[in-house]
């Protein structure tokens, strides 16, 4: 062979043609969800099962109700004890997964395909009929009340929730999924107890199955395991004392500070987000968005991470993303920096933002990158099975179509400049905020200097929200009420 | 050219042996490659090792190695920019990462992207010092100084990990420090440093490039030959050795910006695919991996000592660490954490595990194994153990023969290697507790400080 010519890169090759999984759904007659795709190649079985309802459900004066039923559910059924479904869980390799997000709940189970019915079987146990007795609740709130004590340590957690409460103070999503101490003390056995009761429902809850198997034996044993479910509330959604859905409730406008710090003395680095309430899943400009972030901070090449790590060598890495929820989620620039460069990173990001939003918008290289990395690795999202199920079930909670997979691409494709340049208008750095958890002593004052606004001093304590909220006022064109 | 030959049939798994289909080729040069075809997806993964490590580092330059990773992604003479740009608009993923055995780099690229990343790979392979420079070195110690401080520095119980090793190891030890180093020797590494180390350790005899994915063996291996063909063998490398004897005892403490005091238990232990790992791996996770293990059980469900409790089997290739680790719930010391894992481990060394026991341990590792090879690459996957085989023990379809391993394990096996580690042999515990909670440690430790 001729010797390579190293005077430049070879031009990969044509897009490869992806063959998007066929998604089969149908409903079992309690209202149950069932998706199947086939899946071969590898012997395994992924199930996914969502529960469209997550902890922005949490009652307001009992944060991390939702949380702390989920993970009540694999703390026995029946006579198996919590050990006894930990036996039976390890017994067939299995890996589950609890994930509790602010709009959705979703059990994972990673299995071997001779054990599909005897795990469906099990999973079917601990979501209808778990025994959420007193004294598994007692140890279980006792452990998320230690995680929660530890969080505090926890730069990027205190950081995530100091932006959070900046930003929705007040608002469902204002809240982490673990809830705080003070809501974990006031939730009882039987708060729980009546959560599952009216939220766990067949008619909530759809099972996503990918794997080894065909979609009649998938659909056949989520079938066998799941049909005897039924609805067993009591419609006494109303003593759960549920917070408003988020859909009928208006997005917070204003931060309710510009910037603010939490205190970490002697901390090696600042945590740093910096963020604003953008848009919901559904917002028509996704594709766009997606497209404005790979430029902004979504890959290593970003414009912050070329100038903050590449450039100035602040930090080992910083990235920006769209927080796509059912109602308008954060955008968020999160990074850890060095003490000494805190107040000059933020003078950078918030630079940077001002300029791809005004005078230095994308440019058609940037479009160029941004579109092909998007386009060209989106294959990778269809190699396992848990991929497959993870990405169903997103499409399920958002009620979006199962051709959104194959729209993806062209969608993408059909960006251009001027639809970047319209998603850059979804930012207002007018409307940001900063939150930093660092050393105060050493950041203050740079702080203090970049233009924003005095910065106000938060506390590391997960708190509690000190408002009441005026869910009554609650409805289409609510606003924010403290 | 040396050819050998995997099994024949070109299918992604066989899922009772657990062997998946290869090819080895090593070019004259002496650099491995392997190939595995699984073309269920259209991607390609580019697994590279170099077999250096942190072990490998000079007294005072600690860090080293992983400093040289990020040099690499930072341009080479024929495309001096950055790495990630053309690779990423061709729709890659990409990374590397260094330990204290080896480091690697992977792409996973869409088929038709193979070519640039076999090009990008070669180029930093053959050609990388013509295109370092001062600034360039700067710049990303100052992001490695970052690192350090995002990942240990800053984070609760960040810096136990160095007080272990330090303390486990002697000065001197290839273990004695961990991969990222110390910032004083980052700071006094230099460009001289960068190219002694690339023209000692980063070339094709000491590396192993695996292709797995959408590939077709006959069409790709020209290619391969001729990005890596021509690139010097390099010189025979230095085998690091140690000193199975000189191992030490400790208890040590460490104040920190925690809640919950923390203790590490340590001991060195079988070395990665020697006899007795695999044991270990199950002694491990009979006590102390999961809800349904043995500490878990009595230390957080039963007595409520501990809010978390792990164990582990930290498999290297001069020597592992077995450790235990366990968080003290509010109320409790550390010294009653250290007396509930030490029942828990003598009931194990002197009665073994049950039978539901070995049969449980053994679904999840046959389970796991299957899990393992569902992506061609990236961090794990086919490509990265297929490397991991073949530089480790010079056999890349070993995986049907690890599986065996576990297989083989039984109740006695398991008992006699939870007895050789853990009881009687040299261990270092340290506490980690709040600041001014040196009263929750383990009494008689030693004060240490970490930076």
């Amino acid at each position: 062979m001729s010797p390579v010519d190293r005077s430049r890169l070879p031009v990969p090759g044509a897009d490869p043609v992806l063959r998007f999984p066929e998604v089969s759904r149908r409903r079992l007659s309690n209202g149950l969800g069932v998706c199947t795709v086939e899946h071969r190649g590898v012997p395994v079985l992924s199930f996914a099962l969502l529960l469209s309802s997550g902890a922005a459900t949490d009652p307001f004066d009992k944060p991390g109700l939702a949380a702390l039923t989920a993970d009540m559910l694999d703390e026995g059924s029946g006579s198996r004890s919590a050990l006894d479904v930990e036996d039976a869980l390890t017994s067939m390799g299995a890996q589950f997964e609890t994930e509790v997000g602010a709009d959705a709940t979703v059990l994972s189970l990673l299995t071997l395909p001779r054990f599909a019915d005897d795990a469906l079987a099990l999973l079917s146990d601990i979501v209808v009929g778990p025994n959420l007795t007193g004294a598994d609740f007692d140890r279980v709130r006792e452990l998320r009340v230690n995680r929660l004590r530890q969080m505090r340590k926890i730069a990027p957690a205190v950081a995530d929730l100091a932006l959070a409460r900046l930003l929705y103070d007040g608002h469902p999503y204002g809240r982490l999924p673990l809830g705080t101490m003070r809501g974990l003390d006031a939730t009882h056995v039987d708060d729980v107890r009546r959560f599952h009761r009216e939220i766990w429902r067949p008619t909530l809850a759809t099972i996503v199955a990918v794997g080894d198997a065909t979609h009649d034996e998938l659909a056949g044993a989520v079938e066998r395991a799941f049909l005897h479910w039924e609805d067993r509330s009591a419609g006494s959604a109303a003593e759960v004392g549920l917070a408003p859905s988020v859909m009928t409730l208006a997005a917070p406008q204003r931060p309710t500070a510009p910037i603010a710090i939490v205190d970490r003395p002697g901390a090696a680095q600042s945590e740093v987000r910096i963020g604003q309430v953008a848009v919901p899943r559904l917002t028509p400009d996704y594709a766009a968005l997606l497209v404005f972030n790979m430029i902004l901070g979504g890959q290593f090449v970003s414009r912050l991470n070329l100038n903050l790590r590449e450039d100035k060598g602040f930090t080992y890495g910083v990235r920006s993303g769209f927080e796509f929820r059912r109602a308008p989620g954060p955008f968020v620039i999160q990074t850890a920096v060095q003490t000494a460069a805190t107040a000059d990173a933020v003078r950078e990001v918030m630079s940077e933002v001002r300029a791809i939003t005004g005078p230095r918008p994308a440019t058609p290289a940037e479009l160029d990158m941004a579109k092909a990395a998007l386009t060209r690795g989106y294959p990778r999202s269809f190699e396992t099975a848990g991929q497959i199920a993870r990405g169903l079930a997103q499409l399920t909670l958002y009620e979006l179509p199962d051709d959104t997979l194959e729209q993806f691409v062209p969608l993408v494709r059909g960006v251009d400049l001027d639809a970047v340049a319209e998603a850059a208008t979804r930012l207002d750095p007018a409307r940001m905020t900063v939150a930093v958890v660092g050393d105060l002593e050493s950041v203050e004052t740079g702080l203090a200097g970049l233009g924003l606004g005095e910065p106000i001093r938060m506390s590391a304590e997960v708190q509690e929200t000190e408002c009441s909220p005026a869910w009554s006022a609650g409805g289409p064109g609510a606003s924010r009420t403290c | 050219m040396v050819r050998d030959t995997g099994p024949p049939d070109v299918i992604a798994l066989n899922t009772e042996t657990m062997d998946i289909a290869y090819t080895k080729h090593t070019l004259p040069n002496g650099l491995p490659v392997l190939i595995h075809e699984d073309h269920r997806c259209p991607i390609v993964a580019v697994n590279l090792w170099y077999h250096v490590g942190s072990k490998d580092e000079q007294p005072g330059r600690s860090g080293f190695a992983h400093l040289f990773e990020h040099l690499m992604f930072e341009g080479s003479a024929h495309y001096d920019h950055g790495y990630f740009q053309p690779l990423q608009q061709a729709g890659a993923v990409l990374n590397g990462s260094t330990n204290t055995d080896r480091t690697n780099y992977w792409e996973v690229v869409p088929t038709g992207a193979l070519e640039l990343a076999l090009w990008m790979e070669s180029d930093r392979m053959g050609h990388l010092l013509p295109a370092l420079t001062e600034e360039k070195f700067r710049n990303q110690r100052d992001v490695v100084l970052n690192e350090r401080r995002q990942n240990y520095e800053n984070r609760p119980y960040g810096m136990a990990g160095m007080a272990i090793v330090g303390a486990l190891f002697p000065p001197g030890h290839p273990y004695h420090w961990l991969t990222i180093g110390s910032p004083d020797d980052l700071r006094a590494a230099s460009l001289d440093d960068v190219r002694a180390f690339f023209s000692r350790h980063y070339h094709p005899a000491n590396a192993s490039l695996a292709l797995a994915g959408d590939v077709d063996p006959d069409a790709v291996l020209p290619l391969v030959e001729a990005y890596f063909g021509p690139l010097d063998a390099g010189p025979a490398t230095d085998v690091v050795t140690h000193d199975e004897r000189d191992v030490r005892a400790g208890r040590l403490v460490m104040e920190d910006g925690v809640e919950l005091p923390r203790l590490y238990l340590t001991w060195v232990s079988a070395a990665m695919f020697a006899p007795g790992d695999a044991d270990l791996d199950l002694v491990a996770d009979i006590l102390g991996d999961g809800k349904s293990s043995r500490t878990y059980k009595t230390m957080v469900y039963e007595s409520r000592l501990a809010t978390d409790v792990m164990a582990m089997q930290h498999s290297r290739e001069l020597c592992s660490c077995f450790q235990i680790v366990a968080t003290a719930a509010p109320g409790h010391d550390l010294a009653e954490l250290e007396a509930a894992i030490e029942a828990e481990v003598v009931r194990l060394a002197e009665s073994g595990p049950t039978e539901s026991e070995m049969r449980r341990s053994l679904a999840q590792a046959e389970a796991q194994f299957i899990y393992r090879v569902q992506t061609v690459g990236g961090f794990g996957g086919k490509s990265d153990q297929l490397n991991q085989y073949n530089v480790m023990l010079g056999d890349p379809g070993y995986f049907g023969q690890d599986l065996q391993r576990y297989r083989d394990a039984t109740s006695s096996s398991v008992t006699r290697a939870a007895r050789g580690v853990l009881v009687g042999s040299p261990r270092v515990a340290v506490s980690v507790v709040p600041h001014g909670r040196l009263d929750l440690a383990l009494p008689d430790s030693t004060k240490v400080v970490c930076s």
